[in-house]
């Protein structure tokens, strides 16, 4: 088991290196004069070339890598080219946020998706066909269009939820959860299409096993051979489809977050990314990168957990 | 015996990698030598992990063979390339063990039965001409064609599928495991169609199973398998009656008859063996 | 030696060949059908849109702000005046193009690479799987917004982005499928025919790929879609091109004004993607449908029961003064068909089944014995029922227990030896925990009770090291050892009978030898009865006292094993003893045929 994370663990921090070094390199060679775009087209070419001075653009993209890179490791992503906020503060204030919002539509499809799943695969019949009309539903129809209706109708036209801003669950429990409610609705629904139907399909399989029969022919009582053979047999399959579903969340919050205006890590990659604010954009890459790392690395260990030849092997 | 020989194969080693860095290969032949002469039957016994089907997949380039010769016709094919291999086809074929898988589902018994044909640049009209002739020779009826697998219960599938190994005439078709997944009324049928197809034809068979009667009812000579090794090879009267070794003389003690008294006697003499070698 | 028998017309399935095309089957589906005429109606909008719209999309009038419909402007007017039916004909027709664009590529890539990493594998298979999770360790978005940031706001070359990003997708479905065919036999047979790679790639893998491509392929076009729209939305594309986003990210700025304007971009969009989604669930569905040939139903209609009128064969009456302990009376079981009639596999059997008694059930495929063993333990498919006759088991019939009722019956009274020893304990818990739960279930005995008595029976079936197979996991134990510790669970809770159903099939014969052993001294040990369910004549004779032979749900002869196998009277039995390969008479000795390089000697 320890070789086991071990080796995991070398992976993500081989992939996020890869991801940072490629993003760079991309960002890097790609970009036009930065400089001139920082300080509009009005400004004189001495004031741009001082500016691309100061900013290192005159280095070798290597060695800006490198300057870069080995502040990386020490935890300096870095400052906005445009406010001058360090990278790392300007994202952890609001990837915490995001997360909350993200962290909530996961628990929440997880719930419901399990619940949905196991009582289409075990009883079939409405239950099986309202899954089916909510995947296709789920599938078909964005997250943020669903947001901008749940906007209107729960906000400006029934004025229950609040329908922008975001209050803090430090400030204030309620008001975080009135502030969240809508988001985590918008975005939880895709997701659980996904997942239900996943769990649905991984539970159908288990119990086509041979093992259920013989233990019901032991006087295994239904619900048991349910709810502790089955669903934990069934859980490795539905844990990696959540684990995507988590990474893809990550990008459907940015676009949900317009809507709603929260201000989390959506609203600064709009801002970085229509401005050219480099830092910016290489620290959202790599947070977002060690935050999926991280992710996927706790779902193995799930998964190791669950399934006895992962962590035997 | 090795000029008149049809197949040879000397010291034969086949190891399969182990996924995962600094895992040693499994090794599933160790040194296994053995020959098959036109037209005969060459029965390979063993259990599961013997490498019997391995074995049989070396003599097809379907196992990588990491040592010793495989010599067909005098010819080295252990490291044949893609092009000797497809030289190889007309000569060499198979039957697989489950008739389930080994034919496409999706492609019709004619599209089945014409491939090997196609591949042999063998003019469409010839071609239809001999598919017909192999499914009278393996006693389908001709409507057969047009149909698709699904169509056919596990000893028609496996008719077709020796239909195929006939196509192209060859001189050796490797059998793996060919009557293991019929029906005993069935397995019969299939092991005479088997044997009146090589009286026909003089095909030889390499032919693989791990059932000590049906290799007996059909094999010149066999080779008992044991662990990747061949522990006894020899007259298949000898071999599967009388036999010398140890393992060998377990295995056919070990599968029952189907006649009360004598088993009861089959089953002290297990017994006997069994104490003897504690 | 007889002739090769032709076989008989009538046993090749009567069924028309279903080879009929995917789209034939398409045009009667009525969701496809609907749901393609949809999206056609969706493309002709877009490719005609230049002659179909009254005005350019980016003129704007701002006299004409914020209108409703009107016969001038069917669908009104944006927040800067200009005519939304216009905009929203360009706007699909700008979308759908992106939207195809990266759907197309990503398909192009991600099959081509899928397939090459698939069926050749080596170091492109590991290359491309490294790169697919570095692709996947960033979630699309980010990376067209890191992307953005240099490249700017053209819809083209996101898309294009965007397309690579999707190949892992069809990358991994491709490389899937093609490694599930890679190894199939049939692969194998076309190898050794001598057909080269690429032929094989087009004839039997593209063709197995094809259907979950084309699905994949409407999924991608709806993911597609959504995050144009979304990039659109967030106001990150061209402005200059119409875009369901762009629009919808307009409407949204005056939502409070005009609470109506998101109503078309966000009715294109969801029907658009419903159409797709439902399409390609149509699609799925139809795939799904022929590959699981409809199969005939050959039940009775009305759930009508037939009972064998034909007599079975006795060869002795059953001994009146020893008591059953198992009686199955006229047993009938069916599967229920979708149009109401019931496809019986068992058609009025008797049975009895004495106190340490093993009786065998033989029979070949298809025979129903399989079937009439779990009517007994009430554990039929899903689907079976008994349809008619009793099961007395103890003074009770067990037929018309209640399921509570039964579960006591199960384990406890009556337990269940399974064929398949390897598939029969549940992967992801230990042994010992397996044997435990029973027993404090049905015996109420306490977990250290329960627990030693575990390890008293792992010893007593013959296992090397108790211990350590109470704490291993099915997969660490060789099938042998878990079919010994699947009889230790069959005799844990004291059963009176126990169902074997063909326990010995899946084990090398030299085990099968062992367990027979195991099972005979057990038996008498216990004096339990058995209901042992085979198709080898030679196990019959090694441990049965009593034989019921089956053929298509009905026995057609029962009697003791001895005086069955010295006398067989039914034909069929007797066509059963003759195909048993005769043990006297080898093949002989080999005889070089004439003509060959070994002819002369």
């Amino acid at each position: 088991m320890i070789r086991f994370i071990i080796t995991r663990l070398l992976n993500g921090v081989v992939l996020l290196f890869a991801v940072a070094t490629i993003a760079f390199f991309l960002l890097y060679w790609g970009a036009g004069d930065i400089a001139r775009q920082i300080l509009g087209a009005s400004a004189s070419q001495e004031t741009v070339d001082l500016k691309a001075e100061q900013l290192g653009l005159n280095e070798p993209v290597f060695s800006r890598y490198g300057e870069w890179l080995s502040n990386a490791i020490h935890g300096d992503l870095g400052a906005s080219w445009f406010t001058n906020q360090p990278v790392t503060e300007a994202i952890t204030s609001r990837m915490g946020v995001t997360l909350s919002i993200v962290i909530g539509t996961v628990i929440l499809t997880a719930i419901v998706a399990t619940i949905l799943g196991v009582s289409a695969a075990r009883y079939g019949g409405w239950r099986d066909r309202t899954l089916q009309v909510v995947s296709i539903l789920g599938l078909a129809i964005p997250g943020f269009l669903i947001a901008i209706f749940l906007v209107r109708i729960f906000a400006i036209e029934l004025g229950w939820l609040n329908a922008t801003g975001y209050i803090d669950f430090t400030d204030s429990f309620t008001g975080w959860l009135k502030s969240v409610t809508l988001p985590i609705i918008a975005l939880s629904i895709g997701a659980m299409a996904a997942v239900a139907q996943q769990v649905r399909g991984a539970v159908k399989d288990a119990m086509r096993q041979d093992w259920v029969r013989t233990l019901r022919s032991r006087g295994i009582s239904e619900n048991r051979v349910v709810y502790k053979h089955v669903l934990r047999n069934a859980s490795g399959p539905a844990l990696a489809i959540l684990a995507l579903q988590f990474v893809g969340l990550l990008g459907g919050a940015v676009i949900v977050e317009k809507v709603f205006a929260i201000p989390g890590i959506g609203q600064i990659s709009v801002t970085a990314t229509t401005q050219g604010d480099l830092p910016i954009v290489m620290g959202i890459v790599v947070f977002t990168a060690a935050l999926v790392v991280v992710i996927n690395l706790s779902i193995d260990l799930l998964l190791g957990f669950v399934n006895p030849k992962v962590r035997l092997s | 015996m090795t000029n008149e020989s049809l197949l040879v194969a000397e010291n034969v080693i086949v190891d399969y990698p182990i996924k995962g860095i600094g895992n040693k290969p499994f090794r599933a032949l160790r040194e296994v030598s053995i020959d098959v002469r036109p037209g005969e039957t060459v029965g390979l016994v063993g259990e599961s992990g013997s490498g019997k089907t391995t074995l049989g997949r070396a003599v097809l380039g379907l196992a990588p063979v990491t040592g010793g010769s495989i010599r067909f016709e005098g010819k080295e094919i252990s490291k044949a390339s893609p092009r000797e291999r497809r030289a190889l086809s007309k000569d060499i074929q198979v039957v697989f063990q489950d008739p389930y898988t080994s034919l496409n589902p999706s492609l019709t018994i004619e599209q089945t039965l014409t491939e090997p044909m196609r591949v042999a640049k063998i003019s469409a009209k010839e071609a239809s001409r001999r598919v017909t002739e192999l499914l009278d020779q393996v006693g389908m009826p001709s409507n057969t064609l047009g149909r698709l697998p699904r169509e056919f219960s596990g000893g028609q599938r496996q008719r077709i599928a020796i239909a195929r190994a006939l196509a192209l005439n060859p001189k050796l078709i490797v059998c793996d495991e060919p009557v293991s997944a019929l029906d005993l009324s069935t397995q019969a049928r299939v092991l005479d169609l088997f044997r009146e197809v090589q009286e026909e034809t003089g095909v030889a068979y390499l032919f693989v199973s791990h059932d000590l009667t049906v290799v007996r009812h059909l094999s010149h000579r066999v080779a008992v398998m044991y662990q990747g090794e061949i522990v006894e090879y020899g007259d298949g009267d000898k071999v599967t009656s009388d036999p010398s070794h140890d393992y060998t003389k377990r295995l056919l003690l070990a599968s029952p008859v189907a006649d009360p008294g004598r088993q009861k006697v089959r089953r002290e003499d297990r017994r006997a063996l069994i104490d003897a070698s504690k | 030696m007889s002739e090769v028998t032709p076989i008989q017309p009538e046993e090749v399935a009567k069924e028309p060949s279903t080879g009929s095309h995917l789209v034939r089957r398409l045009l009667h589906n009525p969701v496809a059908v609907v749901t393609s005429a949809t999206l056609l109606i969706i493309i002709l909008g877009a490719v005609f849109a230049s002659y179909l719209a009254p005005y350019d999309p980016n003129n704007s009038d701002l006299q004409a702000i914020l209108q409703g419909p009107s016969s001038e402007h069917y669908l009104g007017t944006d927040g800067a005046g200009r005519d939304v039916f216009s905009r929203l004909l360009f706007a699909t027709r700008y979308s759908l193009a992106g939207a195809l664009l990266a759907m197309g590529l990503a398909a192009i890539i991600g099959v081509t690479s899928g397939l090459i990493a698939g069926y050749f594998g080596k170091w492109f298979e590991s290359f491309s799987t490294w790169v697919v999770s570095l692709v996947m360790a960033l979630p699309g978005i980010i990376v067209l917004l890191a992307a953005r940031s240099v490249i700017g706001p053209s819809l083209w070359y996101t898309m294009a982005i965007f397309g690579l990003l999707l190949s892992t997708g069809f990358h991994r479905l491709t490389h899937a499928a093609v490694m599930g065919v890679r190894n199939e036999l049939y692969v194998d047979a076309a190898r050794v025919s001598g057909v080269r790679n690429r032929s094989i790639i087009s004839r039997h893998i593209l063709s197995v790929v094809r259907a979950p491509v084309i699905i994949q392929m409407t999924i991608m076009l709806i993911v597609a879609i959504a995050l144009q729209a979304g990039l659109g939305f967030l106001g990150l594309m061209d402005n200059s091109i119409p875009t369901w986003g762009g629009m919808l990210g307009d409407a949204f700025a005056k939502l409070y004004q005009d609470p109506q304007g998101i109503l078309w971009p966000a009715l294109t969009i969801g029907i658009t993607a419903m159409a797709l989604a439902l399409f390609g669930n149509a699609l799925r569905d139809e795939v799904e449908r022929s590959a699981t040939p409809k199969k005939a139903a050959t039940g009775t209609k009305a759930a009508e029961i037939v009972l064998s009128d034909v007599p079975t064969v006795i060869h002795q009456p059953a001994d009146a003064d020893r008591e059953d302990l198992l009686r199955i009376d006229g047993l009938v079981v069916g599967y229920d068909q979708p149009d109401g009639s019931l496809k019986q596999v068992v058609s009025g059997v008797d049975i009895s089944v004495k106190k340490g008694e093993i009786h065998g059930l033989i029979g070949e495929s298809g025979s129903g014995k399989t079937q009439t063993a779990f009517s007994v333990l009430r554990l039929l498919p899903h689907g079976g029922r008994i349809a008619a006759g009793t099961v007395h088991f103890d003074g009770q019939n067990l037929a018309t227990l209640s399921e509570s009722e039964m579960r006591k019956v199960r384990g406890a009274r009556i337990s269940y030896i399974p064929q398949e020893p390897m598939s029969n304990l549940d992967p992801s818990f230990t042994i010992g925990s397996q044997l435990v739960e029973p027993m404090r279930k049905a015996m109420g005995m306490s977990k250290a009770a329960a627990k030693a008595r575990a390890l008293e029976l792992l010893d007593r079936v013959g296992i090397p090291d108790p211990k350590r197979t109470f704490k291993s996991y099915p997969h660490q134990v060789s099938g042998g050892m878990a079919q010994r510790v699947l009889i230790a669970g069959a005799i844990s809770c004291e059963a009176d009978l126990i169902i074997a159903d063909e326990p010995t099939t899946a084990l090398d014969v030299t085990v099968q030898a062992d367990i027979l052993d195991l099972l005979r001294s057990l038996q008498r040990e216990l004096n339990v009865g058995i209901l042992l369910v085979t198709h080898n004549f030679g196990v019959v004779a090694d441990i049965c006292d009593w034989v019921s032979v089956m053929q298509d749900g009905r026995i057609v002869e029962t009697g003791p094993v001895g005086a069955l196998f010295a006398n067989p009277r039914d034909e069929y039995t007797k066509s059963l003893f003759s195909a048993i390969l005769d043990e006297e008479h080898a093949r002989g000795a080999y005889v070089a045929p004439a003509g060959t390089a070994a002819g002369g000697k």
